[in-house]
């Protein structure tokens, strides 16, 4: 690949690209996100492989492998271009079809199409699709559209163009203040102004500094990192870069998680081709700046999310939090100044760069500025990724974009903000969210991960749940989060044993405020959150437990057991063959019954059941 | 029980002193190594961390043995013994865990007779849970080595493991 020396260069490559004929007739374009792969995409792409070769169509049919689109519940999604005829959840069997009226013909085939789960009419094309068009995809923007491992792609995408007019048009201090007007806030989420961050790295003195992306992504049910390192790796790096000429940053590294191995295959792939064409290394375009970036996989610890902790981690340390200030930028990566950025962050500069903080800041609310992207999971029927702007509501989210809560279940609360942030009842489904909204009701906006729970769902099991999760995290360096945690989880696990007693719950409250104002770090002053919120939303559940040993959602494993009821059985032993236990008696045709005893409350009786005859009580 | 099993096969499988030693020359450790990625490259190299390259590690890095397993203990991605034949990670996540994800848990814990952790006698199986796989629209979520399995159910992940129950005969 040749290097690209000078602004003009990087002009006059790009229209080359953009006036390149495309001689196919069409392309298909298939998702290579994590989630497509799990469901089955590495074969089907092998069957439009094999098939395209068997016609001797190559030259008529262009076959690509994009990032992810987000729509994950759905896949493996395949895309016919140009008209953009979508095809949901492909099978091998589906391929000739596709290829002989699809691709050759134009023609949509209306079996294979999606159905809108909310008006269940069929939808041909993709930007007709409701998850999508009801989206405002501005930093997924090409997540779905180019191969992420190929730099031509981007490039005639206007890719780098931000960072030659950062480096051409530019000085540093113009570039941060560009950004600060922009009132963008780190997605990491802190919601911290970058901007200012930028200013205080750059104001920090010393000539070695430091710039990391944090790729961490702890948060589990959180995934839009991993898809944007995925499906966009040359924007992140195109951001990186921008930042490090502001900052006056030498030197960059991503952290990313060990658990996303194609994240760091992809990140490496382009970090390679950036350095061939002049983008990454020494006189980036040509110009002074200098800067390379390397890739640190982390080794499986939440607690390494947090600044202080992740550069411990890149020390070769244990992931150990430290009091601040001083702050990374005063004092970070081997003791020099270090500027902090979560991927997303980074996704959205080359934006703000090329068109104008004037135009960024027409998108969102007063002092949110911009979009967000939400991993919508849980107990909701289009479960995906979803880029809305600042201040969209929660029922736009699950119910409009989302498609509502499958079967016929109801809504009881969205879980935002992972374990640092608290559950959303359903009398905020109209609030409009953003950083400060979300406090204000005692959840945070985190890094964007929204699990939805339907009735269900038990909210003192989550509350469990995440303190459990939040106990074993815990670096232990800290009392209040080891021990306070501790204590909590203890309590909570009496509580859905049945053996809580109404005290409990203010000792858990009190616990909680303790445990909130005295943690080192942010693990642990945002730890008891999940706990505090469901107290505040969901208290009557709580007593429900303590009260009357009873779990309204059916989920606390003491307090319930499996019945089946006569009246309903039919005995048709599908129970009997599926247990895994031996536990359920019964002759064909007769009522089967449970063997109490040898239960281990697995539920598979429950799931197959096709009468509805197995009751949870 | 399933842990002197395990001990035994480590015995067979542990790499030998010149392996170790010839490793870490090609890694090129020494006190300047940062010793997360020194430890990464040899649980690559040998699937799990054996007592004595922790101790090579230690002597040619200048990092006090205790402070090695300081770290080796901190990180969830590091083993200090053998693992199965087949690694299955169930996530454990908010995501998979609303929809089910511990009752997918605890089928297979209870199919395999074995805890988080935990190998299983034949040496077939480790069972591990992590805090999120980032494929949380398909939760359940159960990997196999590297092969995943979205939207699992207690039944459906019983017959993913029958399936490498037959397969390896
Ligand atoms: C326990 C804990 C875990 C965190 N995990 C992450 C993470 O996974 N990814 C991330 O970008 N920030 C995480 N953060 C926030 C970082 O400390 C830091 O604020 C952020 O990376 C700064 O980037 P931003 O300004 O672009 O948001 C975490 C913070 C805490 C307290
Ligand atoms: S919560 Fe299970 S994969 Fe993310």
């Amino acid at each position: 690949m040749s290097r690209i020396d000078s602004l003009q260069e990087l002009d006059v490559r790009r229209q080359r690209l953009s006036q390149r004929k495309e001689n196919a007739l069409r392309t298909i374009t298939l998702c290579g996100g994590t989630g497509c792969i799990a469901l089955g995409l590495p074969q089907v792409y092998t069957a439009f492989e094999h098939e395209i070769q068997q016609r001797s169509i190559g030259d008529k049919i262009r076959l690509k492998r994009t990032g992810c689109h987000g729509f994950c519940e759905q896949g493996p999604v395949v895309v016919v271009l140009p008209e953009r005829f979508f095809y949901p959840g492909v099978q091998v069997d589906d391929v000739p079809a596709i290829i002989e009226q699809t691709a050759l013909q134009g023609k949509v085939i209306d079996d294979l199409c999606y159905t809108d789960p909310v008006s269940g009419c069929k939808v041909a094309y993709e930007h007709d699709v409701p998850f999508y068009n009801l989206q405002e995809r501005l930093v997924f923007r090409h997540n779905g559209e180019l191969d992420p491992t190929d730099l031509d792609d981007y490039i005639v995408r206007d890719g780098y163009r931000a960072l030659a007019k950062a480096l051409c048009e530019m000085s540093p201090e113009e570039v941060i203040e560009q950004v600060k007007l922009s009132e963008l806030r780190g997605r990491g989420g802190a919601g911290f102004p970058t901007g200012l961050k930028w200013e205080l790295c750059r104001q920090s003195p010393g000539d070695d500094k430091y710039l990391i992306c944090n790729a961490d992504e702890g948060d589990p049910g959180a995934f839009m990192d991993r898809s944007l390192l995925e499906g966009s790796p040359h924007a992140i790096i195109e951001g990186i870069l921008v930042a490090a000429y502001a900052i006056g940053a030498r030197k960059g590294i991503i952290y990313v998680r060990a658990e996303y191995p194609l994240a760091v295959r992809n990140v490496n792939i382009t970090l390679q081709q950036a350095r061939e064409a002049g983008l990454l290394g020494a006189n980036i375009l040509g110009s002074q700046f200098s800067f390379d970036i390397s890739v640190h996989e982390g080794a499986g610890a939440f607690v390494c999310g947090e600044e202080t902790a992740l550069v411990a981690s890149l020390e070769g340390m244990r992931g150990m939090p430290r009091p601040r200030p001083p702050f990374p930028t005063q004092s970070g990566y081997k003791g020099k100044p270090t500027n902090i950025n979560n991927v997303e962050t980074f996704a959205n500069i080359p934006l703000i760069i090329l068109n104008g903080q004037q135009w960024y800041r027409a998108i969102g609310t007063k002092g949110n500025r911009g979009t967000k992207i939400f991993a919508l999971a849980g107990k909701v029927r289009n479960t995906g990724l979803v880029e809305v702007p600042m201040g969209t509501t929660l029922r736009q989210i699950i119910f409009d974009i989302g498609g509502g809560i499958p079967g016929d279940h109801e809504f009881k609360a969205a879980q935002m903000g992972g374990p640092s942030g608290g559950c959303v009842p359903a009398q905020y489904l109209d609030l409009p969210i953003d950083y400060d909204s979300l406090k204000e009701i005692g959840a945070i906006m985190g890094s964007g991960g929204l699990i939805v729970m339907d009735e269900a769902t038990c909210m003192v099991d989550v509350a469990r749940f995440f303190t459990d999760f939040v106990q074993e995290e815990s670096c232990g360096k800290c009392t209040p989060c080891r021990v306070g945690t501790r204590r909590m989880l203890e309590i909570l696990t009496a509580i859905t044993r049945g053996e809580g007693r109404l005290a409990d719950i203010d000792r858990l409250e009190q616990l909680g405020e303790m445990i909130k104002q005295t943690s080192l770090c942010g693990l642990g002053q945002t730890a008891p959150n999940p706990v505090l919120s469901t107290i505040r939303y969901f208290r009557p559940e709580y007593e429900a437990h303590i009260h009357d040993d009873k779990c309204p959602a059916g989920v606390c494993q003491e307090l319930i057991t499996y019945r089946i009821d006569p009246e309903v059985c039919t005995g048709c032993h599908l129970c009997v063959r599926n247990c895994p236990q031996n536990a359920i008696a019964g002759e064909p045709k007769q009522p089967h019954e449970i063997i109490t005893d040898r239960c281990v409350k697995c539920g598979i009786c429950h799931d197959v059941c096709k009468f509805g005859a197995v009751v949870i009580e | 029980m399933a842990e002197t099993i395990a001990a035994q096969q480590a015995a067979a499988q542990a790499p030998s002193e010149a392996d170790i030693e010839a490793l870490l020359d090609e890694l090129n450790v020494s006190s300047e190594s940062n010793l997360i990625s020194v430890l990464q490259d040899v649980q690559a190299r040998f699937g799990y961390l054996p007592a004595p390259a922790l101790e090579e590690i230690s002597r040619r890095t200048k990092i006090r043995l205790s402070r090695v397993y300081g770290v080796v203990s901190f990180y969830a991605q590091f083993y200090t013994e053998p693992h199965g034949r087949h690694m299955i990670r169930c996530c454990r996540g908010t995501a998979c865990y609303v929809r089910g994800g511990q009752r997918v848990i605890d089928a297979v814990k209870a199919e395999l007779g074995v805890e988080e952790e935990q190998t299983t006698q034949d040496m077939m199986f480790t069972l591990q849970t992590v805090a999120c796989l980032g494929a949380c629209a398909l939760g359940p979520l159960m990997v196999v080595d590297s092969t995943y399995h979205g939207n699992m159910d207690p039944r459906k992940a019983l017959r993913v493991l029958q399936m490498y129950q037959e397969d390896s005969g």
